[in-house]
């Protein structure tokens, strides 16, 4: 098996993939705790499907790079999620099932309208469950992807304390002047950026999987906001590179494999829990 | 002047005011109780001094050196954190955020001043214990402790011993009373139990509809309001 794997590593495009993939799932791991804490599960899980919805708009409209384009559209949906959360008249997660659903139909309709492919499911399909499509990043998708990896990690660790203020007690926070507004839509961006990453892994339905399953498997054991942060970074990797390499030598998609390694893993802690 | 003066103030939620016109004004070395019912304005009017909200009319003035954020605030828990994983040293030393400024961690200065606060609530032992895994009466000693990273003058409560048990409420309430008496911290404190705000505050705001009663303790023993409320309770306690 060594061999084999030795073998896939001959090619620049499988190395590129676990590069890419280790530090993708590094960043979807870090906004894990605070998006479970906060309740913001559901938003993540919305910008997935906006994201898809965005790439069928790039798809039809032939950009090439088209990260360039979803990116853009991704935050100002997270920007709009956010601040629609808080004050309009219609409630923050019917909003979030408007704009995720909407985005999903509209998106596929375009892509029927005006596919130029000849292969429309399979396309779809790669689009929604990530398939192959870390295999086949250009090389300049690789160096983007990395930069804004490592991008989201420094702003974490930089606004580390802010985020665990604004993530444990937001009036508290705001009551001695820290600008929680301003926090919480970082928080967003950020989020929105690693969607949009993390969909050349493990495609857009499966992203909030990516980005909660760590952290919940981590809450069952560690008991400080440092480690768990820390283990549920650790845990992320781990389970990507892991799912990336079964997904290689066994030929199943890569996506779906991660998400059962990282499912794995939570039965696996929640049975540490239950030893302790 | 006063460390906080209200004036001629009207709070409420969106554009419905629950209180209109309400005046009053805390000095400092004050221990203030607002009581009241559910839903007369007191969880409000405490958002609304903290600048959690916007007053929809009238004035607070903030005077004393008090600065807005130099304000210590114990709120009433959250559900996000009953199962927050985090330590007690982690959480009394977020309390120190707004010393930060432009840094992105905590210096030598806030951990110290994070200890100290634990020292003073007891709970130096507990420091590297999760959050979650505490008593009710040892969470809000954290919170407490947090609230004091914040200020030496000034700490709002919303109340502070809603679901402790009896001992641990008497527990709270003495430890409340030393850091009014002993330290000088002013206090405002939202309460259910009238019995107790008489007993410790030095004033007692009580808000009720038409009902509105500012003064200190003694007078509002002595007024209708009081009168009837205190009487009411003590028959129902005694």
């Amino acid at each position: 098996m060594i061999q084999t794997i030795s073998q896939y590593f001959q090619f620049p495009f499988v190395r590129y993939a676990l590069v890419v993939g280790t530090l993708i799932a590094l960043c979807s791991s870090l906004l894990g705790v605070t998006l479970v804490l906060k309740r913001f599960s559901f938003i993540g899980d919305g910008l997935s499907h906006v994201a898809f919805g965005a790439m069928a708009i790039a798809g039809v409209l032939r950009i090439t790079n088209d990260m360039l384009f979803v990116m853009p559209v991704t935050i100002l949906c997270a920007v709009l999620l956010l601040r629609t959360g808080r004050n309009a008249k219609i409630k923050g997660d019917a909003a979030v099932a408007m704009i995720s659903v909407g985005a999903l139909a509209i998106g596929y309709l375009l892509l029927n309208l005006f596919s130029t492919s000849s292969n429309l499911s399979g396309d779809v399909c790669s689009t929604l469950f990530g398939s192959t499509s870390i295999l086949t990043l250009t090389q300049a998708e690789v160096w983007l992807c990395a930069v804004l990896s490592v991008l989201v990690v420094a702003l974490f660790i930089f606004f580390y304390n802010r985020i665990f203020a604004v993530t444990f007690d937001e009036d508290f926070a705001r009551a001695v002047g820290t600008r929680v507004e301003a926090y919480n839509l970082l928080i967003a961006v950020v989020i929105a950026v690693i969607i949009v990453l993390a969909m050349n892994l493990v495609g857009s339905l499966l992203i909030s999987a990516l980005i909660i399953f760590p952290a919940l498997s981590a809450m069952r054991v560690f008991r400080s906001f440092l480690s768990v942060t820390v283990c549920s970074a650790a845990l992320s990797v781990a389970c990507a590179l892991a799912g990336m390499l079964i997904a290689i030598v066994g030929g199943t998609p890569v996506g779906s494999t991660i998400v059962a390694v990282d499912i794995l893993v939570f039965f696996v802690f929640c049975g540490i829990e239950q030893f302790r | 002047m006063a460390l906080i003066t209200c004036r001629d103030l009207t709070f409420g939620y969106e554009s419905h005011a629950i209180l209109e016109h309400l005046s009053f004004q805390v000095n400092a070395g004050d221990y203030l109780c607002i009581v009241g019912e559910n839903g007369s304005g007191k969880s409000t009017l405490m958002r609304t001094v903290l600048g959690l909200q916007k007053p929809m009319g009238g004035t607070i003035a903030f005077g004393d050196g008090l600065v807005e954020n130099e304000i210590g605030y114990l709120p009433q828990q959250t559900a996000i954190q009953k199962d927050f994983p985090a330590t007690v040293w982690e959480i009394v030393l977020s309390g120190c955020q707004a010393h930060m400024g432009r840094r992105a961690f905590y210096g030598r200065a806030e951990k110290a001043l994070a200890a100290q606060n634990l020292e003073r609530m007891g709970m130096t032992a507990c420091r590297r214990r999760c959050y979650r895994e505490l008593s009710g009466g040892q969470q809000q000693r954290v919170l407490l402790a947090r609230a004091l990273c914040a200020t030496r003058k000034l700490l709002l409560m919303d109340e502070p011993v809603s679901g402790l048990d009896p001992r641990v409420t008497a527990e709270m309430y003495d430890l409340i009373e030393q850091l009014n008496r002993r330290d000088g911290v002013t206090i405002i404190m939202i309460s259910h139990d009238i019995q107790a705000a008489v007993r410790y505050a030095s004033h007692i705001l009580h808000l009720g509809g038409a009902e509105v009663f500012f003064g200190n303790a003694e007078q509002y023993r002595n007024s209708d309001v009081g009168r009837r409320f205190d009487v009411a309770e003590g028959g129902v306690r005694a």
